[in-house]
Parts: C-alpha cells; sequence; structure tokens
C-alpha cells in the first residue's frame, strides 16, 4: 500500500469561500463518505485562500534574516485549496479516488507519493 | 524472462541488471561447461541470483532500506522452486509480458519516457541505440530512462493487465508508442536518412508482439497492418541520389508485395473482428492499403481516400490529416479546390509540407512565381537534409522550366 498525497488546486479566483460553498460541501460530503466507508482516507484538511497565507523563508542561508512576506509563495492562477491523504494498492486505484474528488472537475487533482517515514528512501539524481 | 523476472521482483531496473549479469555470466562459464540443456533455464536462475546478490549488497546500505525490506523474505526461496517458477509454461511468460507493456505505456508516464522504455523493455534495444533512435544524446536518454523507472517504482505505477473494461481506455496508449516509433522512422525528425530502418523494424517487432499479446483486438492488427502495408514502400522511398522519392514518383514494382498480402490479410480480419466499428487505425490502414492497391499515383481511387481523411477527422481533429486530405482534394477536383481546401482548413500547421502543398497546387495553376516563394519556404522549414535537398532540387526545375510541368506534393 501506497499513501498518496491528493493535492487540490482551484482557480484563485474561485475559492471555497464563493457563493457555491455550500453545494460543494454537498459534493465533498459525497466523496468523505465514500471513501471513508472504503476506509481509503488518512487524513486531509481545507486551506483558508491564499490571501490568508504567509510565506517564511531565510534572505540567504539559515543564517541569514528571517523574511516573512504577507501572502503564497508563487502568484499562480491556480492554488492549492487543500489536500487528501489517500491510501491505496497502486496508481490506477488512487486515480479512482481522485477522480472522485470534486476539485478533479471545478479544478485539477496532483497525486504525490508520500515517502514513508520509517524507512526514508529519498529519490536518488533525477 | 525480464518480465518474470520483473513481476516476481517488482523492480524494473534491478531485473534488467540482473538479466544481464546472468548474460555476461553465461559468457563466461558456457565456453568452458558448454551449452546446458536448458538455457533459457539457467539464465533465468543465474538471473535470479544475481539479483538477489544485488539487493543483499543494497541491504547493507542505509538508504535503500524500504525496498531490502520489501524483497528480504524471498531471499531465502528455495532454489528447486525457483527452477520451477522461472520455467513457466508460454502462457505466463506471455501474461508478464502483457504486464510489462501496459507497465511501460501507462499514462502517468510522459510520452517520451513510456517510448523510451518500450524499446528499452520490451524490444530489449540498449540505451545508446534508443539514443541515436531519437538524435539525443545517450546521457539523455539514459537520465530518462532513469527518471521513468523511478516513477514507476516511486508514484505505484502497477504491474499489471488492465481490466477488460479498463482496456478501451488504457490500449490507445499503448498503441499510439509503437505508432510514434514508426512515424519517426519513416518521417524522421531530424538526421539525414529517408527512412530509419532501425526504428522501423523495432516498431514493426512490438507491433507482432502485441498481436501475439492480445490477439483478435481489432486495432492491434489494424496497426501491425499499417505498420506493413508503409514498410513495404520503402525499398522505393529512397532514390539513387539518396533523395526521398515522392509517393506520386515511386517505381511501385519496388515495392514489398509479401508485406502488403500479409497487410491486406490483416486488415480484413480486423475488419470482422471489429463488426463495422472502424477505430483509427483500421481507417489509416484502409487509406494505405488504397494506396498500394492503386497502380499508379494517377490511378489511386481519390473519392475513396478523400472519404477516409473524412472519417478520420472525425475520430480525432488532426491538422496532418486535414493537410493530406487536402492533397487528395487537388487531385480529384483540381489545384484551384487543392489551394481552397489547403488555406480553408483552421490550424493547419504551417509546415514544409503545407507549403510544398501549396507550391504544387500554385503551379499547375501556372502561378509560377508564387510557387517559388513556396518552395523556397518550404525548403527552408525542411526538417531532414534530404528532405531539404529535394525541396531546392524542385524549385530549381522550376525555375529553369518555367511553370509547365506537373509538380507533385505528397509526402512517400
Amino acid at each position: 500500500m501506497t499513501l498518496y498525497a491528493a493535492l487540490l488546486y482551484y482557480p484563485a479566483d474561485s475559492y471555497w469561500t464563493t457563493p457555491e460553498e455550500s453545494e460543494w460541501s454537498t459534493d465533498y460530503g459525497a466523496f468523505g463518505l465514500a471513501a471513508g466507508a472504503a476506509g481509503v482516507l488518512r487524513g486531509g484538511e481545507a486551506l483558508h485562500p491564499v490571501g490568508m497565507a504567509t510565506t517564511i523563508t531565510f534572505a540567504a542561508g539559515k543564517d541569514s534574516d528571517l523574511v516573512i512576506t504577507d501572502g503564497p509563495y508563487a502568484e499562480a492562477k491556480e492554488v492549492l485549496a487543500g489536500f487528501y491523504l489517500v491510501e491505496a494498492a497502486d496508481l490506477d486505484e488512487a486515480t479512482k479516488w481522485a477522480a472522485q474528488i470534486p476539485a478533479a472537475w471545478r479544478g485539477k487533482v496532483e497525486l504525490r507519493p508520500v515517502v514513508p517515514m520509517n524507512g526514508p528512501s529519498v529519490p536518488a539524481g533525477g | 524472462m525480464l518480465a518474470t523476472l520483473v513481476r516476481t521482483l517488482g523492480d524494473l531496473q534491478l531485473a534488467e541488471d540482473a538479466v544481464q549479469e546472468a548474460a555476461v555470466a553465461a559468457l563466461r562459464a558456457w565456453p568452458e561447461t558448454g551449452v546446458p540443456d536448458d538455457p533459457r533455464a539457467w539464465l533465468a536462475v543465474t538471473a535470479r541470483n544475481k539479483a538477489y546478490d544485488m539487493l543483499r549488497r543494497e541491504a547493507a546500505r542505509p538508504v535503500k532500506e524500504t525496498a531490502a525490506g520489501w524483497f528480504a523474505p524471498q531471499v531465502t526461496a528455495d532454489l528447486a522452486q525457483e527452477v520451477l517458477e522461472m520455467v513457466e509454461p508460454d502462457s505466463v511468460v506471455r501474461d508478464d509480458l502483457l504486464r510489462l507493456v501496459f507497465t511501460c505505456c501507462h499514462p502517468a508516464l510522459a510520452r517520451e519516457a513510456q517510448v523510451a522504455l518500450a524499446l528499452r523493455t520490451l524490444a530489449g534495444l540498449d540505451v545508446a541505440a534508443i539514443a541515436r533512435g531519437f538524435l539525443v544524446p545517450e546521457a539523455t536518454m539514459a537520465k530518462r530512462l532513469v527518471r521513468a523507472r523511478q516513477k514507476i517504482a516511486h508514484a505505484g505505477i502497477p504491474y499489471r493487465v488492465p481490466a477488460d473494461t479498463e482496456l478501451p481506455e488504457r490500449l490507445p496508449a499503448v498503441l499510439a508508442v509503437v505508432h510514434l516509433i514508426a512515424t519517426e522512422a519513416h518521417a524522421p525528425s531530424a538526421g539525414d536518412g529517408v527512412v530509419r530502418v532501425d526504428l522501423e523494424a523495432e516498431a514493426l517487432r512490438l507491433a507482432r508482439l502485441l498481436t501475439d499479446l492480445m490477439p483478435g483486438e481489432p486495432e492491434v492488427i489494424s496497426l501491425l497492418a499499417l505498420l506493413l502495408f508503409t514498410a513495404a514502400r520503402r525499398p522505393a522511398r529512397t532514390g539513387a541520389d539518396g533523395l526521398p522519392v515522392l509517393l506520386a514518383d515511386q517505381d511501385r514494382s519496388r515495392w514489398d508485395h509479401a508485406a502488403i498480402g500479409e497487410a491486406s490479410v490483416l486488415l480484413a480480419e480486423a475488419v470482422h473482428r471489429s463488426g463495422g466499428a472502424a477505430g483509427r487505425y483500421q481507417l489509416q490502414a484502409h487509406l494505405a492499403a488504397c494506396h498500394a492497391r492503386a497502380l499508379s499515383w494517377a490511378d489511386t481511387d481519390w473519392t475513396r481516400i478523400i472519404g477516409l481523411y473524412d472519417l478520420i477527422l472525425g475520430v480525432s481533429a488532426n491538422p496532418v490529416v486535414a493537410l493530406n486530405r487536402a492533397v487528395a482534394v487537388a487531385q480529384r477536383d483540381g489545384p484551384a479546390a487543392g489551394l481552397a481546401a489547403l488555406d480553408g482548413a483552421g490550424g493547419m500547421p504551417r509546415s514544409h509540407l503545407w507549403h510544398a502543398a501549396r507550391a504544387d497546387a500554385l503551379e499547375r495553376l501556372g502561378r509560377a512565381d508564387e510557387a517559388r516563394r513556396e518552395l523556397g519556404v518550404a525548403a527552408a522549414l525542411a526538417p531532414t537534409g534530404p528532405e531539404q535537398r529535394l525541396l531546392a532540387r524542385r524549385l530549381d526545375a522550376l525555375v529553369s522550366r518555367g511553370a509547365d510541368g506537373p509538380l507533385r506534393g505528397t509526402p512517400g
């Protein structure tokens, strides 16, 4: 079994807080019920819009000045709006679940395999 | 053997390395010991042992902990059991290969990675040969393969044959990979050859493999027929001067008529099995058959060809198909209609072929100045040396002769 992060991307101007929110909740509720009942859901959160974001970095390495910026790391048309953690046998199974997340038709869902923490296998090279 | 080892080990890179080491071991041992009774089984067992050796070595390194943990129980597997497992009936080997096909052509891999993996693991080409085939540095191709294998391992791309219900959405990717290899062979995107025989042979080999693995699948049969029809023209496609010979000018007696015969039988089978619902490869095979059956360029059934192009455009709106349709219209309805079709179809790429086709129609209309201009543009845009030289020669002929001779524009 592999743990996948399903990252939900939405157009920056249409977000959780738009008027259709209640309709969205119904769709997300349906996905949550189905994935929960199948026992594949390992977590997930919705994020406030990127207007609420604060970006933190060091100006030039760890010993330099801490730089705190209002706003997201990158200005983009489509922004990260939330995520689920889905456990699946393989990419095909994970894809089937991802296709049921409303973000898949309202925006995009990116599937990223999670590196297991008990035995970190960091991709070499590439 | 490779496919079986991939299934047992679950790791493509490891399986490939192991098979390679086993082959080297065989080359060392067999001259002294003689070739064993069952060389396949010998190689299989040796490859598996090599794989376990590599895993033990890797297990000593903490970074590879997860992978090694995965395999540890198998390392103790009984050798006799291994022999039994490795000398498997053909049906099992076939299933393993089919799994490998669908893994290599999984939609989660970039198309260029799919092609590279197919040539490496299915066709067994070495990295240098694949790099030559696609005219990229060997290091680039090696990196592409490493990344593809990492994606398979880390993203969890499964090693399995899709269920029948999934096949309609998964099969096209497999066929597209083979078709792309063939296309690159027949219309090189760079280089100095007219046909890249090595890639053509590999595409044919892969298509035959697919018809073995998925017998009775109409689009698979159609693809093999299409590749055979196209390959049959190869002997006539290059002139004595090394320049490409357009389909219109080819000496049709030099076509490989045995290949055309085999392709015709295959196409008939595909028609029968598809029950009238022709897929895109069957339509393209019909098109190729139409040219193969015509006694000459003038004798070609252009109405049928235009009809087939219309059907293909209905399946997938492809600008190259629209261009070829316009060339056919020019043949059936005259250069003015052809010119209108060339200028009318939206989104058509202004490639060297488009300019050459336009030059042809313009010349036949007696508009020699415009034709010369178009040929000049076409020569400048042509991607390969032979095509550039052919277009330049046509331009020379047009300049010296004026606009009285016919010029024909479709690629062979």
